[in-house]
């Protein structure tokens, strides 16, 4: 009995060295690249062509820092990054648990025909409407401007059928209740349905948020001027005017990824959870 | 039909609720899909007057080669997500394990999901630089004097990508694999562990047919996405050497907003739009979906 237990204590020790062994080879994979950004923008510029390359640099300088920082509004880009990110998920949140609500739980005439129409343009790639829409913005002069990148981002389907599929699961009896006490339909849908939801309006929040924050394509084709880019656009901007000062385009993409990684590691756990939710259930 | 007052009643609390959402969806969804329609039989640079092309744009596309050289490139990105998803499985089977630290490894593997792609892409195009890279800095260092400067290589740059994209993309494909193993019923693997069944066998018999949602999601999600690649090849290759990291959505973006050609771009669009719904349809008769949604 002891020579098994003895064995197996063996067994478990090896298995777990070995997966130790994986996690820390692949953890290093994962981690590399954002530890070369952080050395190479503490570089001296002449300092990134010594070979073999220095982990730790050699003096290491904060002047890349200062440089980027001045030789793009980077300030500007982080609050319009915010500031558009921002109303997009309050915005979209809105209208997606409007719908959501009336295709849940309100009864009127040609409601699941319409729910059938927004499904289905659920099916049609961002890039096929990307042009139309385009060409109307253009037309009614918004262009160049935040509406641009808020407006359209708000009306997506994805939302209300997120939101139609949770609100279901809400027991009925909770806004009968309230119905019967003479409460109107927005008040249950703003009082109930609303604060119930608030696990689903952080998870889906977060990912709106996020995919604004790091959207590329559509604030690239409708920006020109810098002072109203977002950071991932803007730091594209400042990549093209200073295409090899290595230690300041890595400056540059610290500053960026910064405020991302602080967030991050305060709620690691919440995001981890909420990316299971919405990529099960959305 | 009756109509009586109740009725117009909902109607008017249902519609005033859809009410946003259904303008927004007009003006934004509705209009622009018909329009790109329309769009595609179009020849229209935005500053002169729209001509009427028919099917022109369409016959165009089927004799553009280098539209065909987009199209491999993107089946290559296609073909190499079962190397990704293997390496994203692996993971999870490492996570989750009950390990002291591993909520750590499960951080630091999640991490570059959630940065900035652009700023990721800058970075890579750092490591893959020809002559000041750590990659071809580390291949000298043992022994290989000859790497290939990877973003310029007609050859390496689709490779280079594919292994920028795992590394960005596998902590979320990770997390849906591992959410899927923590459902599998502990009971499955304690009768066959009485029936003495080996790890191999459990993993073949057991896990790996429990995890076959998660799969037909991942693999939908996943060439939906090698479609759409854009800011990658925009950031890093520029879409070259020779085209060779062009992508059908970097194709359109190119078209419609550097040559001003709205409607082959549209026809363009319509078309991988036919790719990704066939693909879709194909999956769910064939690879399983139906049953996992009904």
């Amino acid at each position: 009995m002891a020579v098994v237990k003895k064995k197996n204590k063996l067994g478990t020790f090896i298995k777990n060295f070995f997966s130790y062994l994986f996690l820390c080879i692949i953890g290093l994979f994962m981690i590399i690249p954002f530890v070369w950004m952080l050395s190479t923008s503490l570089k001296e510029p002449g300092n990134i062509f010594v070979f073999p390359p220095q982990w730790i640099p050699n003096p290491i300088v904060f002047q890349n820092y200062v440089n980027a920082w001045n030789a793009a509004p980077f300030g500007r880009f982080f609050i319009n990054s915010i500031f558009i990110s921002g109303s997009l998920t309050i915005g979209s949140l809105l209208t997606g648990t409007m719908a959501g609500y009336a295709f849940a739980r309100l009864e009127f005439p040609g409601r699941d025909k319409v729910f059938m129409i927004f499904l289905g343009t659920m099916m049609i790639p961002g890039q096929v409407t990307m042009i139309p829409v385009f060409i109307i913005l253009k037309y009614i002069g918004w262009i160049d401007s935040y509406k641009a990148l808020i407006v359209p981002g708000i009306f997506g389907a994805g939302g209300a059928f997120f939101f139609r599929q949770f609100f279901m699961a809400i027991p009925k009896e909770l806004e009968e209740a309230a119905i019967i006490d003479g409460c109107s339909n927005f008040k249950v849908y703003w009082r109930i349905i609303l604060p119930l939801s608030k696990p689903a309006l952080a998870t889906l929040g977060t990912f709106t948020f996020l995919g604004a924050w790091n959207d590329f394509m559509w604030p690239l084709i409708v920006l020109n001027s810098p002072e109203k880019m977002t950071l991932p656009v803007g730091l594209a901007y400042f990549t093209g005017q200073y295409t090899t000062d290595w230690p300041l385009l890595m400056a540059g993409s610290m500053i960026i990824l910064l405020p991302v990684i602080i967030v991050y590691v305060f709620n690691q756990r919440f995001f981890v959870k909420g990316i299971v939710m919405s990529g099960m259930k959305g | 039909m009756k109509i009586n007052k109740k009725q117009i009643k909902r109607a008017m609390l249902g519609y005033t609720f859809l009410g946003p959402p259904i303008i927004g969806f007009f003006a934004f969804t509705l209009i622009p899909v018909i329009a790109s329609l329309v769009l595609a039989f179009m020849e229209w640079d935005i500053i002169r007057p729209p001509v009427w092309v028919g099917f022109q744009n369409y016959i165009r596309l089927f004799h553009d080669k280098d539209f065909w050289y987009y199209i491999y490139n993107t089946v290559y990105f296609v073909l190499s997500l079962p190397l990704g998803l293997a390496f994203s499985l692996f993971l999870a089977l490492l996570v989750n394990q009950k390990l002291k630290g591993i909520s750590l490894f499960r951080t630091i593997y999640f991490f570059p999901v959630i940065s900035s792609v652009v700023a990721c892409a800058l970075i890579w195009r750092w490591i893959y630089n020809g002559d000041y890279g750590l990659l071809n800095a580390f291949l000298k260092y043992i022994g290989i004097y000859n790497p290939p400067n990877w973003l310029r290589d007609v050859v390496w740059a689709k490779p280079a990508l594919i292994i920028m994209g795992t590394w960005k993309g596998a902590g979320s494909s990770m997390l849906i694999y591992l959410a899927a193993l923590q459902s599998i019923p502990e009971e499955l693997y304690e009768s066959a562990n009485i029936d003495g069944a080996t790890g191999w066998k459990k993993f073949w018999h057991i896990t790996l047919p429990m995890l076959s949602f998660a799969n037909f999601y991942l693999i939908i999600t996943g060439i939906m996405g090698s479609f759409q690649v854009f800011s990658e090849p925009f950031m890093m290759t520029g879409g070259g050497p020779l085209g060779s990291t062009t992508t059908v959505v970097y194709a359109i973006y190119t078209n419609a907003f550097q040559q001003f050609r709205m409607g082959y771009a549209s026809a363009i669009s319509w078309f991988l739009f036919l790719v990704i719904f066939t693909t879709t349809l194909v999956q769910w008769n064939y690879g399983g979906g139906k049953k996992y949604y009904y």
